[in-house]
């Protein structure tokens, strides 16, 4: 057992074992689908079918991967300085509170074009706030950053609540929501722009924000790998010590990695809030903060993997929201249960099919003792 | 003459594509004392660990007093009358010694009965064998010495026959080491077995009744002590003849280059690790700090480099005045000019999953050669690597190699290709040859001539005495935290130990 | 202060401590064999659903305690066997397993039952119901004491005994036996274990295994003793403040009981809070802030304000052996 796993070719590494891991993780979603009662190909043609089968399928699948490949990015900043941000969630609900104060007091006077930069400013400004705590507790006081930003999750959704109860609900509304922002505070949809253009494309939600997702995620990209600053932060991530020896300071790279995380995470906020649902309320996170973590351990906290592997859970997502139409016995829950699998086995088990590849590879790279 | 406490046949071991031992042959006679010798990676510790069942072996045969047995467990070994005195003390720090010595012997599953028994145990064999510890105190209050003493009781209430020790002396004073080969010795007379692994030559001549010699994986020799000298081991644990003397001239020192005044330094819980340290480096010669591991090296190092914060004093580098209690940044020493090999690599001074030319730049990341402002350009990182790498024969040299796939020779030579590079005005090395193989011993020891040849200053740090009477020009003997003398190079070997062990020199003299 | 109401805080202060400490407790066993276990809270959440389900089919309360315990048990050895057998993350383990838990819990419960994922209500005779202790009525008058045993350690579901009783036993164990001395040694040291003749894989499968069996038993308390269902999420967090309880009581079983109850009792101090007046601001306490506060004096725990905890030296690391 003493083998050090020998490293696999970077084509089987960072393509085939991600797809090895997603198989399993069907595999085994595909087991709980017939344990319920159902068909498990026809689930899945369904699935297919209802996040691509047409435009506005497409378009909706885009909307949620937009919103994925933020928090996916949030939490691959943080493992590469070798942190576990759980608390994108929360994060990205407090980001909506940024967001919501921007469009609100702006909407009315403004057109959206210049209220979306404001907005997005103040998401990533509101997110970032709420990773400060956790990283400035991890970093000068040693709390175990995964409870900490597990604990700031629920005092977020607590806070969220109060506001929007107390504060931010106009006294007509029944739910706990703000008021619809006004055009102002609204981001043109793909569906929108092509219907300007003749073209029939439904009303799903995919808007501009994607383009800002795919910036975030070149962004990231020259960040951890072209900067000092991504330098010292992986130093950090893989060797704490050897970085104090470098002379780069721990407290800095961790409240840093973590506004930068917390500020993507924040982020997400503005696809769901400018570009879809037009208002705050208490429920726009819809869990996307946890997918991230699946999403930055499928793609191997690298962004073109977060990208792809953000397309893929926005295909579970939207996929999912018509299987649970068509099947009602399989609630969306089960995107939960498929996300949590990826992780299992992307995550915590990723040596388990390493042996397996070794069949596939024709030898392994000699690793050279290091005596 | 009686069967050989131990004979190993044909043993044969691979770690994936490493072959770690070859076919390898050995006959332990019983009651004797034997040697094991090799280099770093030579295959010794692995044969013993064969031995005591914590691996298994792909081929070949153990006999304890001539009858095969099967090791597949430590359990096997155990019942099989071997035990084993680890290098790294296999010890529960914050278990009393009485706890660590039934670990695995309890007796049943209440601990009651079997502390009780251990307890007899121990009083028995401190008896016996001059082996006195205190069986309630807290492992992490006992200095290693008899952290050692209860690691060989753990071996005799286990019933051990034979006793493994490896490298056993690592992290003792000499006259600690003297202590062990006394009661060594008297195991030997009572008629136990002892098998010594070491790369002490010193040792091996001092205590051994015969030796056996491995490299790279196989048993080259095995020698009667008494007919053999330190040059033919040496020979054969290197397969060539090597110079044991390190070639150099006189230093011609210079200006002062570093001075530290009554520099204090505490750890987490307080404790004065470094205690009211003062001394001078100049340029042009190599300060030696000899002492046994864990007495206020590291902790000077880490302080002079700026990892770690002083309680109090003064460094004065260059002419400027440092203040080490506020001022305490690698990055700004490094600016001034302060070049740092760090005793561990593993943990400092590499990124092992780093490709080879992130870890050329570790520390000099910020300059602007490697790209400008907040820009870091690979291509100059990996052109300056392989600059760096022709330079200081680094191997392969493949800038884009993971570290953790060069050897521990040229691990080191990367670190020191780093440091080195900018000819800092000092030096701070740590234990430059730990883990390295001989060959890039010299290479590392020249190089450490050349950099005080052109007139800079090295501090160095080694609990190698020999590399520092070797390479130094100046030795400073450190002990509990305090420079207890400093003596020339040539002093003899004893007199040093002397003051290693905290004897001062007032003290020797009377 | 009316002494009444002291008495009913304390006596909630108990039934909130029992889920808390057992979680905590379990953790303590799986991270003194070194193995960190952030999916507690997944655990009981599973047990949970486990316990409501099979309490209420089979109209057993010890059927649903058992079904609990397995599941439980279950998910520590996926959770041993991503950590220990195959050596990777224990936190991102953890985490697939509290994701997991939420997602299959729910999904389940409303294929299966179609009340949102509630299980169906459960008659008292498949729950765990308040026992009275001997000689409580008798004693009821006494002044003072009375009270105290009749309304406080009187009055109480089996769980909540079986909790507190875990505390002096699990101390036993760790200190007194064969079994704790390894367990404790593993976690600090797994190479002198090994090269002590044991075996670290089959110890640590030990340790994160009645980890599990605790998970079960704090699980089944939230569905079929202290509520009478099974709800989404409704361990809420528990398993966390568990943990960092754990972190509170420096991995001692004694201290967890000190910390568990602490957390109880603010927990319980928070009830009669709920649209209480701040004196002399004329506010009323936002029902958000009760119940954010636990969470809040986690991290506020967390912070440090408690000392330096050490957690167990080989705790989150997998064991390889060295060379």
């Amino acid at each position: 057992m003493a083998i050090p796993y020998a490293k696999l070719p970077s084509w089987a590494e960072l393509g085939v074992m991600p797809a090895v891991n997603v198989i399993a993780g069907f595999v085994v979603a595909g087991i709980v689908v017939a344990f319920i009662g159902e068909n498990p190909a026809k689930a899945m043609l369904i699935l297919i079918d209802g996040a691509l089968g047409s435009l506005n399928n497409i378009f909706y699948t885009l909307f949620y991967a937009t919103s994925f490949v933020f928090t996916g990015l949030a939490v691959a900043v943080a493992f590469h300085a070798g942190l576990f941000n759980i608390g994108g969630e929360g994060q990205a609900y407090v980001g909506g509170l940024g967001v919501a104060l921007v469009c609100l007091a702006l909407d009315h006077y403004l057109p959206w074009w210049i209220v979306a930069p404001l907005a997005i400013v103040a998401s990533a400004l509101f997110g970032a706030a709420w990773a400060f705590i956790p990283g400035w507790l991890q970093a000068k006081r040693g709390s175990h950053i995964v409870i900490t930003t597990i604990m700031f999750n629920f005092i977020a959704s607590s806070m969220m609540v109060y506001l929007l109860v107390y504060w931010l609900k106009p006294l007509s509304a029944m739910g706990p929501s703000s008021r619809l922002f006004e055009a102002g505070g609204q981001i043109p949809q793909f569906s929108g722009m092509l219907k300007a253009m003749g073209v029939a494309a439904g009303s799903a939600p995919a808007n501009l924000t994607l383009f800002l997702a795919l910036a975030a995620a070149w962004g990231v990209w020259k960040l951890v790998w072209r900067t000092k600053f991504g330098y010292e932060m992986r130093t950090f991530g893989f060797s704490p010590t050897a970085a104090t020896y470098a002379g780069i300071s721990s407290v800095r790279i961790t409240v840093l990695a973590m506004l930068i995380s917390g500020g993507l995470a924040g982020m997400m906020a503005v696809n769901n809030m400018m570009g879809n649902v037009h208002k705050l309320d208490i429920d726009f996170v819809f869990g996307a903060g946890f997918v991230g973590i699946a999403v930055a351990l499928m793609g191997r906290s690298h962004p073109v993997g977060v990208v792809l592997s953000a397309l893929l859970f926005g295909v579970l997502y939207q996929g999912g929201a018509e299987l649970s139409f068509s099947m009602p016995s399989i609630s969306r829950d089960m995107i939960l249960v498929i996300q949590a699998l990826v992780i299992l086995f992307a995550g915590a088990l990723e040596n388990l099919f390493r042996p397996l590849m070794y069949f596939i590879v024709p030898a392994p790279t000699p690793v050279k003792e290091a005596a | 003459m009686a069967e050989p406490a131990i004979e190993l046949v044909g043993i044969d071991k691979r770690f994936g594509p490493v072959h770690a031992n070859k076919d390898i042959n050995l006959v332990v006679e019983d009651g004797t004392i034997h040697g094991i010798v090799g280099e770093n990676g030579a295959g010794k510790s692995t044969l013993m660990s064969i031995l005591y069942g914590f691996y298994h072996a792909d081929k070949g045969e153990i006999k304890v007093a001539g009858k095969p047995v099967t090791i597949h467990t430590p359990n096997d070994a155990i019942a099989a009358g071997i035990g084993m005195v680890h290098q790294h003390f296999m010890l529960v720090e914050n278990f009393t010694v009485l706890e660590n010595v039934i670990l695995g012997v309890e007796g049943g599953r209440l601990l009651k009965g079997g502390e009780d028994r251990a307890r007899a145990q121990l009083k028995k064999l401190a008896e016996d064998y001059d082996l006195d510890v205190d069986p309630d105190a807290l492992i992490e209050d006992l200095p290693v010495g008899l952290q050692q003493r209860v690691e060989i009781l753990k071996a005799l209430t286990r019933g051990a026959e034979t006793l493994i020790l490896d490298e056993p002396t690592g992290v003792l004073t000499p006259a600690e080491a003297d202590h062990l080969f006394r009661i060594l010795g008297q195991l030997k007379a009572q008629g136990k077995t002892i098998i010594l692994i070491t790369h002490k030559l010193r040792e091996i001549m001092a205590i051994t009744d015969r030796v056996s010699v491995m490299r790279r994986g196989e048993m080259v020799a095995t020698l009667q002590t008494a007919r053999t000298d330190p040059e033919e081991i040496a020979e054969l644990m290197v397969g060539r003849r090597v110079l044991l003397e390190v070639d150099k001239g006189p230093a011609k020192p210079g200006a002062e280059r570093l001075r530290v005044e009554g520099l204090t330094v505490v750890d987490e819980w307080g404790v004065a690790r470094v205690d009211n340290v003062s001394f001078s480096v100049r340029d042009g010669e190599i300060v030696g700090i000899a002492g046994v591991s864990g007495n206020g090296q590291s902790e000077l190092m880490e302080a002079l480099s700026g990892i770690r914060k002083a309680k109090s004093g003064r460094i004065v580098l260059n002419g400027e005045t440092i203040d080490p209690v506020h001022e305490a940044d690698p990055a700004k020493m490094r600016q001034r000019g302060m070049g740092h090999v760090p005793e561990d690599r593993h943990h400092l001074g590499l990124v092992l999953p780093f490709e080879e030319s992130e870890n050329i730049i570790l520390g000099y990341h910020r300059r602007d050669a490697y790209g400008k402002g907040f820009n870091l350009d690979p291509d100059l990182v990996r052109a300056d690597a392989r600059r760096m790498n022709e330079k200081f024969d680094v191997r392969p040299a493949n800038e884009k190699l993971k570290t953790a796939n060069f050897s521990g020779g040229n691990q080191q030579k990367i670190v020191l290709a780093r440091e080195m590079d900018g000819e800092p005005a000092m030096l701070l090395v740590g234990q430059p040859t730990r883990g390295v193989d001989i060959g890039a011993i010299e290479f590392i020891h020249k190089q450490l001539i050349a950099l005080r040849d052109r007139g800079k200053a090295v501090l160095l740090v080694s609990v190698e005495l020999d590399e520092i009477r070797s390479l130094a020009d100046r030795v400073l003997v450190m002990f509990a935290g305090r420079i207890v003398g400093e003596v020339p190079p040539e002093t003899d070997e004893g007199d040093i130990g002397l003051l290693m062990a905290g004897v001062t020199q007032k003290e020797a003299a009377e | 202060m009316d002494l009444a109401i002291v008495y009913s805080i304390l006596d909630s202060s108990v039934r909130l401590t029992a889920p808390i400490l057992l979680a905590c407790l379990g953790g303590l066993y799986s991270e003194r064999s070194g193995v960190f276990d952030i999916g507690i809270e997944g655990k009981m959440l599973f047990s949970a659903f486990a316990a409501g389900a099979v309490a209420w089919h089979s109209g057993s309360a010890w059927l649903g305690l058992g079904a609990a315990v397995l599941v439980g048990i279950a998910f520590s050895l996926l959770h041993g066997y991503a950590s220990i057998t195959q050596r990777g993350n224990q936190i991102i383990s953890g985490v697939a397993i509290n994701f997991l838990a939420a997602g299959l819990t729910a999904l389940l419960g409303k294929a299966w039952y179609g009340q949102g994922g509630k299980t169906p209500q459960l008659a008292n005779e498949a729950r765990f119901t308040s026992l009275t202790l001997p000689g409580a009525d008798a004693v009821k008058d006494v002044p003072f004491l009375g009270p105290l045993y009749s309304g406080i350690v009187s009055g109480h579901s089996i769980l909540v005994y079986v909790a507190f009783f875990a505390v002096p036993f699990t101390w036993w164990v760790l200190f007194r036996t064969r079994f704790g001395l390894r367990l404790r040694a593993v976690g600090e040291n797994p190479a002198a274990v090994d090269t002590a003749g044991i075996s670290v894989v089959w110890l640590r499968y030990a340790g994160v295994t009645i980890c599990g069996v605790f998970a079960g038993l704090a699980g089944a308390y939230l569905a079929i003793a202290q509520s009478a269902n099974f709800a989404p999420n409704m361990s809420a967090g528990t398993g966390f403040i568990a943990l960092a309880a754990l972190i509170f009581a420096k991995w001692n079983p004694v201290g967890a009981l000190g910390a568990t109850f602490l957390f109880g009792f603010l927990q319980a101090l928070a009830i009669p809070l709920q649209g209480a007046q701040i004196p002399g601001l004329g506010w009323q306490v936002p029902v958000q802030a009760i119940t954010a506060s636990p969470y809040i004096l986690t991290v506020i725990l967390l912070a440090g304000f408690i000392g330096k905890a050490i957690p167990p030296k080989a705790g989150g690391v997998a064991y390889v052996k060295e060379r």
